[in-house]
């Protein structure tokens, strides 16, 4: 579904990424694991559209997404779920899934989408007229992927959805990666947690300093010797 | 040496103009020029550092009544009642800035503060009408024969020229005093992150409030001469949002961040109202405010840092580059 | 004793709240969501009155037709002042965009003068007074204050109900996020800044039943309004609401007990006051 394609990236002269590929197919959950300052939020700002790529390709089923504008990457099927989850904190859970059905196409469809995330996350249904500023971090995570899904997306950005949260609530999030899996939707996550993380993916890869050093299964990647000692610590 | 001949041959010229046969009618608008100059410098003060004041009418209307009504009503010589009136801005001036200061009021919202202030004193003078002629207008009494020391009253065109020259003058000279101060720096850090000034223990409170100071004297003092000098005052010309937004108007024209931009901004507020004054009369009123208001837009847009801003950014832009030259030509020997 | 005088001097200061509450209104709304003060928002509400005096005295347009037309050409002036303005601007230091509609308000109303000269006009509509146990109330005042209610509330059902609404209240708490939903920064900040000039048409409405049309009308209730919306804390739609009906008080009683200027005056006193006191305002600044 998404081909990345030797994609480089700058800030001013500063290259971020050089010569990312990979891919995501569908029904997959994807990570791109790698530790702070590795370029994993640049290479998503890429693909949201954020950033302009110095160079190299990005498709989503085929359409170019160099030339989408930012804010038409959603009607391509791509939603973004962003580090610290960037709910609005003064309006409620129900406003703030509304905002996530903007476009055109998904409100026509907000009644069906709502029911099926309220059917997902119950909490999220009971608390509908609470603030959000007021929920608890793993509750606001759910809110943030139930707001993503909102516009029925073919495939979900997840950035370090477990940024920042306790430990317990991080392994909630998991819990609720797993769960979106099983719905059937693609995942494309990036993240420092890699033991928790590759639990709940088929494949990933390994970003350092802006290149993809390693890729495989998350088995493969698990009985990986340099990966275990580098970054699992056993 | 150079550049202080050149000042010299300038200042002389200066000084002798009223002798190379200026009409009187120039030399009116010379006299107008150079007290709005003043103030525009007087404004820049505030303005440059980030304090922008859209409430000076304030400081204008209070030196320039306070003076004409102590010497109508109490027959006290200027002497006397501009020290008064500068005293009284003072106070104005901290009564407001304090506050504002103390409590982190910026931007917009000390932009608004100034703004109520302006308003509240042409409102005051609006309300005291029977003491201040209110929308009429306020006019000091002559003293004799209208030339006297005593009543600091001109009537010669000449005499009040030099005062003016003198008096902008001493403005340019304070702007470039405060410009090379160690408090510039101070206050420029300040405008671009009070925190963190605060936090390597810069007095900001105290430091804004010294910048307004001044600029609110100066200022008192720039709307004292004008009274002076015009010997008629009204609130629309000297105080309330009109007049504050005509200062900022022509210091942004003319360039917020050197020294004579607001006298160039004065130049060219001042000619392009006589000269459509003059062209078309009082048929089309309004239009020199039209053609300001429209400029004023075009200007923040196009060319924040003014005309003169502007002129000398190329000029020190090819200065950098001849610098880069001979620094490069020095190392490589 | 009880004195009739005095509350029906409340009570015309109530109505006058409504209207000032309605301008306050459309000035928080592009303050809290834009970020930006229009120094010339009078200055528009202004050219609505001269719009609607124009279509129903000099055309003879129905003044219900000639109001609605005022409304939508004030919204549209309201877009573009953001759209010509607003936007080239909207990165660069705050200060100027409140300059350069400084420089928007010194051109409208020295255009306009241009146009039209300085001459009191008026719509000429003499609504009744109507009396109430012996106080004597404006029909034109009560109308206004009943349409800035109606306005009001449907502003407030816009912004909660509808998407564009909520598109509108969610930008003003996180701008950057948007457009991973689909949401045109842009696209909202035009389409608050037209709602925002609609508000000002609204205003004009009410405002030139009552009141002389000249160019400078916006000097008279310009300054109170920025007044009444830092009291009421800067973006604060509710607390600009309620810091309306004090403000509206205090001129009305002031100006009961000492002549007219003078409820001004004390009105902008107790303002600079609060400043020492509360400078957030009221209800407190928005982050």
């Amino acid at each position: 579904m998404l081909q990345v394609k030797a994609v480089d990236a700058y800030y001013g002269s500063f290259q971020a990424l050089f010569g990312i590929g990979l891919s995501v197919e569908k029904g997959e959950a994807v990570a791109v694991i790698g530790p702070n300052g590795a370029g994993k939020t640049t290479l998503l700002r890429v693909i949201s559209g954020l950033m302009k790529p110095g160079g190299g390709n990005l498709t989503m089923e085929g359409k170019n997404l160099k030339t989408v504008p930012p804010h038409a990457i959603i009607e391509l099927g791509i939603a973004h779920v962003p580090e610290n989850r960037r709910l609005f904190p003064r309006m409620t859970i129900q406003d703030n899934l509304k905002i996530g059905a903007f476009t055109p196409s998904a409100r026509k469809q907000f009644r069906e989408r709502l029911q099926f995330v309220y059917g997902l996350f119950p909490i999220l249904a009971a608390r509908s007229k609470q603030l959000a500023g007021t929920l608890s971090g793993g509750e606001q995570q759910m809110c943030a992927i139930g707001r993503a899904l909102m516009s029925n997306p073919k495939m979900l950005l997840m950035d370090e959805p477990s940024a920042g949260l306790a430990p317990v609530i991080v392994q909630q999030v998991f819990k609720l990666v797993q769960q979106i899996r099983q719905e059937g939707f693609t995942v494309l996550i990036v993240e420092q947690n890699i033991q928790q993380v590759l639990k709940v993916v088929n494949r990933a890869y390994l970003l350092e300093v802006g290149s993809i050093k390693a890729s495989g299964t998350s088995a493969e990647l698990l009985g990986s010797e340099e990966i275990r000692r580098a970054y699992i610590g056993v | 040496m150079n550049r202080r001949v050149t000042f010299l041959i300038a200042a002389l010229l200066l000084a002798a103009l009223p002798y190379m046969g200026v009409p009187q009618y120039y030399l009116h608008v010379i006299i107008l020029i150079l007290i709005w100059s003043f103030i525009y410098t007087a404004w820049s003060l505030m303005g440059r550092f980030g304090l922008v004041s859209l409430g000076h009418g304030a400081f204008l209307g209070v030196g320039a009544y306070a003076v004409a009504m102590l010497w109508n009503y109490l027959a006290l010589t200027p002497w006397i009642g501009i020290p008064l009136a500068l005293l009284l801005s003072l106070f104005l001036a901290i009564l407001i800035g304090y506050p504002c200061f103390k409590f982190r009021i910026t931007g917009h919202y000390f932009a608004l503060v100034t703004l109520a202030l302006s308003e509240v004193i042409s409102m005051l003078i609006m309300a005291l009408r029977n003491s201040t002629g209110g929308s009429l207008g306020f006019t000091p009494n002559r003293f004799g024969a209208g030339t006297s020391i005593y009543a600091l009253q001109f009537a010669q065109k000449e005499t009040f020229y030099w005062i003016a020259l003198v008096v902008w003058i001493a403005g340019i000279w304070i702007w470039k005093r405060v410009d090379v101060s160690m408090e510039r720096h101070a206050l420029d850090a300040i405008s671009e992150d009070e925190d963190a000034a605060a936090s390597v223990g810069m007095h900001v409170t105290r430091q804004k409030l010294r910048i307004t100071i001044i600029s609110a004297v100066m200022t008192a003092f720039g709307g004292i001469l004008y009274g002076q000098y015009q010997m008629y005052i009204n609130p629309h010309t000297l105080s309330g949002v009109g007049v504050s937004l005509q200062i900022v108007f022509a210091v942004v024209a003319g360039g917020m961040y050197v020294a004579f931009g607001p006298t160039v901004g004065a130049v060219i507020t001042i000619s392009l109202a006589e000269f459509l004054r003059v062209l078309i009369g009082t048929a089309m009123v309004g239009l020199d405010n039209t053609i300001y208001g429209l400029m004023l837009i075009l200007f923040i847009i196009f060319l924040p840092q003014g005309i003169l801003g502007a002129i000398m950014e190329k000029g020190s832009r090819k200065k950098a580059l001849r610098n880069l030259a001979t620094a490069v030509s020095l190392n490589s020997k | 004793m009880f004195d009739i005088y005095l509350l029906e001097t409340i009570i015309n200061g109530l109505l006058l709240g409504g209207v000032l509450a309605l301008l306050a209104l459309g000035l928080n709304l592009i303050f809290g969501v834009i970020d930006v003060v229009w120094i010339c928002y009078a200055e528009l509400v202004m050219l609505g009155m001269y719009t609607i005096f124009f279509l129903y005295s000099k055309f003879g347009i129905p003044l219900v037709l000639a109001c609605l037309a005022g409304i939508a050409v004030v919204a549209v002036i309201g877009y573009l002042v953001h759209f010509l303005i607003i936007s080239p601007l909207l990165g660069t230091a705050p200060i100027n965009q409140l300059l350069a509609t400084g420089g928007l308000l010194f051109f409208l109303q020295s255009f306009i003068t241009l146009l039209f000269g300085v001459e009191f006009r008026n719509i000429g509509l003499r609504l009744p007074v109507l009396e109430f146990f012996g106080m004597y109330i404006s029909f034109a005042r009560l109308l206004a204050f009943c349409t800035a209610v109606v306005g009001m509330i449907a502003l407030y059902l816009f912004l909660a109900k509808t998407y564009m609404g909520t598109a509108i209240r969610a930008i003003s708490q996180d701008r950057d996020v948007m457009v991973l939903m689909g949401v045109n920064s842009r696209k909202v900040y035009l389409a608050t800044s037209a709602i925002g000039g609609g508000l000002a048409g609204l205003a004009a409405c009410l405002l030139v039943l009552q009141y002389d049309i000249h160019p400078a009308i916006g000097l008279s209730f310009g300054p109170i309004t920025f007044m009444i919306c830092v009291l009421g804390g800067l973006g604060n739609m509710i607390g600009g609401f309620v810091a309306a009906f004090i403000f509206s008080q205090v001129i009305a009683v002031g100006g009961f007990y000492f002549e007219l200027e003078w409820g001004y005056v004390v009105a902008f006193a107790i303002f600079i006051i609060m400043m020492f006191i509360r400078p957030q305002g009221i209800l407190g600044r928005r982050s």
